[in-house]
């Protein structure tokens, strides 16, 4: 198989380090690289002189609401108002390093350093008004800005005065002891997004929004299917067009011009033949390809004996899942605008790691990572495909070549076809139950999926969980097709197995399937949330198939437990399947932001309607048919049920990832309902009116 | 032939030096500087570079140049008062959280206002059916559906006003 890798190489820009290497090494090699985040914490956070705190973070917001969330734990913990919070994310020339945004682990892993920076900060504030007081520091409190002395509230100073004329570092060293989660005004309480305004105005900046004087736009000629090689082109026409300059190095051809249409209109004009790439597995036969093409499986759970299981169950079940290659397809394409001169390099990009781009450019450029600064504008949705920074790169690659900055912002085209899909999984699975209709046997196998939440969140004495290969790792390079991270990596097929075949067992154990997953689940939290969702959604449930069209679904992830319930119409005739309502819990620790949370929950349960029920990405050697919205079906306005969500309170366990859990919940919740609805087991991601009408025959 | 064309842009007057076949979409962006048009799809399948010609939304990005001319564009940037105040659609949309990573929201804030021109009293499911156009991949529908019922609630309470 030919990639995008040897598409590159062959260019013969010079550019040797990067691209002759694997994309995918390089890929799981950054997945895995953990450093600290740094203790310095005027590196997190600058009480300036006028008393505005600017705050740093190397996160990026991109919709997931940390631009409001961040401010109002540092708010919350330095006692400032929200309003006095600058937030600065993603420059790396600015702010603390940091891996990336994924994994919904902004709040989790960056929260709690920022909290003790600001509880540091606060100490510094209160030295300095002791002294400027004449007030032990142990007599003074802190509100809104302002440092003052318990006995005698009218003896103060804000941290503006304080600061002024100060140049004081301190290192984070975790003795200064911080607020406990009570009495909290700021964090914990549901707040309007901070960056709303700037966003229904226009005035949001995004990658493709940035200007610079003399900037090029620049298109780029592409290949018909990955794997094909550019035989000849002819660019004598484009670069007779008023203001067009052609980049022409190897495969690589690029028309640019000041008005990226003009520049359009010019590469339409180059003609180019290319080689077809090698035979290759397609749509049609990508199971029986990813079945004879397996990595190594690891195990990811085991208990007791799958032999002493499977003779302890009274009834066992086999059942094998799939899920075809889907697109993140955020509204925004990857775009970036960089600006190369002797000195080194500066980039706008869409990115979800910046830090990571900083490397990358410096590697392309043969320069220290310190001449590169990457700065991320709002990014317009990532969903864990842009953690792929390919434009960027071609960005540097030209504006080296022409001396200019160059603005490369992909087509919806490119998008699809550079997009790294969530991969193609086989899920096989035997589960049994005893004569009382306990789960005593689970052998679950998940085929270049990925792990994450695969180990099912119930009580299974005799069971193990393996997976082999997956988005992440050594996994990619078994896929045909470029792979990634697609919200909630992993778990949302993960949660669409385990749950079918948790429903198909609890409908042999002739038991309703809410209280057969209580009766099991391993921890209270789950049975917490499967009971908040029960009282949400309202209704009695019945051992299955009830004919109403009701499902459940629980699982974990992130550090957060989740429950969903559905109720869904089919219609046997079409085979579509009408999402009426959808309910959600969710116990994800403390929460920061209960709007914020409410969003993303809600925002997870409507975008997972996408992958449950119509986006696929079909493709044929090389080629990828869906390249346009017209093709790849998103959810739309009239798919819309009706959404509830609840959170389930949990404050002393600190916060847990918020972003991907819902979305996880969506296949697995339609596809009980579905199951529900018309008595028969769909076993195949997305479930469209075709796959229905097939299992409905 | 590249010519001088004259429309209105949020009001005020432009003149573009331009081919007439170019589309509107990049003349916004590139030519005027007006970047809260955005580009999603360039096929007229996601609605992100809604505006309003002569108060009714297009598609910027398969609407040529040529075919405003002498007529009045409205994009994201011109939609508040001058003063800063939001437009109802705007206020209830932040509000609401009608909006995520925000990249489809200048075409759903324009679509919204469009509609809302015509039906000024709306039920959710006209609203959805007004919207169904503009996509929006963080999946706050149901967000946006409660703002711009909101928003026609404000508008219509303004026009009753003496």
């Amino acid at each position: 198989m030919t990639t995008r890798r040897d598409f590159l190489r062959i260019s013969g820009m010079g550019i040797v380090v990067l691209y002759t290497m694997d994309i995918r090494e390089l890929m799981a090699r950054r997945t895995f690289q953990f450093r600290d985040y740094p203790k310095d914490f005027n590196a997190y956070l600058r009480i300036g002189e006028d008393g505005r705190v600017a705050f740093f973070t190397g996160k990026i917001e991109m919709g997931q609401g940390v631009y409001t969330s961040l401010p109002q734990m540092l708010a919350e913990e330095l006692d400032v108002p929200l309003s006095s919070v600058d937030p600065i994310l993603g420059d790396t020339d600015l702010c603390p390093w940091d891996m990336g945004t994924f994994g919904s682990m902004s709040t989790r892993f960056f929260g709690p350093p920022m909290r003790q920076a600001a509880a540091e900060a606060k100490a510094v504030l209160k030295d300095l008004a002791a002294e400027r007081l004449g007030v032990p520091p142990d007599r003074l409190g802190t509100r809104d800005g302002v440092v003052y002395d318990v006995a005698d509230p009218a003896v103060s100073v804000t941290y503006a005065e304080l600061a002024r004329g100060q140049r004081i570092e301190r290192v984070v060293r975790g003795e200064v002891s911080r607020d406990e989660p009570t009495g909290y005004t700021v964090s914990g309480v549901a707040t309007e997004r901070q960056d709303g305004r700037a966003k229904v105005t226009g005035q949001a900046r995004y990658a493709a929004d940035i200007r610079l004087d003399g900037m090029l736009s620049a298109r780029i000629l592409r290949p018909p299917a990955h794997g094909s090689r550019l035989r000849d082109a002819d660019t004598t026409r484009a670069a007779s067009v008023e203001g067009v300059r052609v980049v022409r190095d190897g495969d690589l051809v690029a028309v640019l011009h000041r008005h990226p249409d003009v520049a359009q209109e010019a590469l339409g004009m180059v003609t180019a033949t290319w080689d077809p790439p090698a035979e290759g597995p397609g749509s049609s036969n990508i199971f029986e390809y990813l079945e004879g093409n397996l990595p190594e499986a690891r195990v990811v759970s085991e208990a007791g004996s799958l032999s002493a299981g499977r003779a302890a169950s009274e009834t066992v079940r086999e059942s094998t899942f799939r899920a075809n290659y889907m697109a993140h397809a955020p509204m925004e394409p990857h775009a970036a605008l960089a600006s190369v001169d002797g000195q080194g390099a500066t980039i706008w990009a869409s990115t979800q790691n910046p830090f990571t781009l900083r490397r990358e450019a410096a590697e392309i450029l043969g320069c220290p990572e310190e001449d590169v600064r990457v700065i991320t504008p709002f990014v317009g949705g990532g969903f864990g495909g842009k953690t792929e920074n390919d434009q960027a790169h071609e960005a540097v690659r030209l504006s080296r070549a022409v001396g200019a900055p160059v603005q490369v912002a992909w087509t919806r085209e490119e998008e699809f076809f550079y997009d790294s899909f969530r991969p193609a999984t086989i899920v096989h699975v035997a589960s049994g139950v005893d004569h009382a209709g306990r789960l005593v046997f689970w052998d679950y196998r998940n085929l270049h999926g990925g792990n994450r939440s695969s180990d099912p969140v119930y009580a299974i004495p005799h069971h193990r969980v393996t997976s082999a290969g997956g988005w992440g790792g050594s996994g990619p390079r078994y896929h045909p097709l470029r792979v990634g991270a697609w919200r909630g990596p992993g778990a949302n097929v993960n949660h669409f197995a385990i749950e079918s075949q948790v429903d198909i067992m609890a409908e042999v154990a002739g038991r309703d399937p809410l209280s057969f997953r209580l009766e099991h689940a391993k921890d209270e939290r789950v049975r917490g949330v499967l009971r908040a969702a029960a009282d949400l959604f309202g209704e009695e449930w019945r051992a299955g198939p009830s004919g109403r069209g009701h499902g459940v679904a629980s699982g974990a992830d992130a550090g957060t437990v989740v429950a969903a319930m559905a109720e869904v119409d089919v219609d046997r005739k079409t085979g579509a399947v009408r999402v009426l309502r959808v309910v959600c819990a969710q116990d994800m620790g403390e929460v920061i932001n209960p709007e914020g949370a409410r969003m993303q929950m809600e925002g997870g349960l409507i975008q997972g309607l996408g992958y449950a029920l119509r986006e696929e990405i079909h493709f044929d050697r090389g080629a990828i048919i869906e390249r346009n919205f017209d093709r790849y079906e998103l959810p739309r306005f009239s798919w819309l049920p009706s959404i509830e969500v609840t959170i389930v309170d949990n404050p002393a366990l600190g916060p847990q990832g918020g972003g991907e859990p819902s979305v996880t919940m969506v296949g697995a919740v339609l596809a009980n309902a579905i199951h529900d609805a018309i008595g028969k087991r769909m076993h195949e991601l997305p479930m469209t009116p075709e796959r229905v009408l097939a299992a409905l025959a | 032939m590249r010519r001088a064309i004259r429309f209105t842009v949020n009001g005020r007057p432009v003149e573009v030096d331009a081919e007439p076949g170019r589309l509107l979409l990049w003349v916004l962006r590139s030519d005027l500087g007006l970047t809260g048009t955005k580009y999603g799809c360039g096929e007229r399948e996601c609605g992100a570079c809604t505006v309003l010609v002569d108060g009714r939304p297009v598609f910027s990005c398969r609407q040529r140049v040529g075919s405003v001319e002498g007529r009045e564009v409205m994009t994201a940037e011109g939609v508040a008062s001058p003063d800063g105040t939001l437009h109802p659609v705007q206020e209830a949309l932040v509000e609401h959280g009608g909006l995520q990573c925000g990249f489809c929201t200048p075409g759903m804030v324009m679509r919204a206002v469009g509609f809302l021109r015509r039906n000024p009293d709306p039920t959710r499911e006209d609203i959805a059916r007004g919207m169904e156009t503009n996509l929006c991949r963080c999946g706050t529908y149901n967000r946006i559906v409660d703002a711009v019922e909101q928003a026609a609630r404000q508008l219509r309470a303004q026009e009753d006003r003496p």
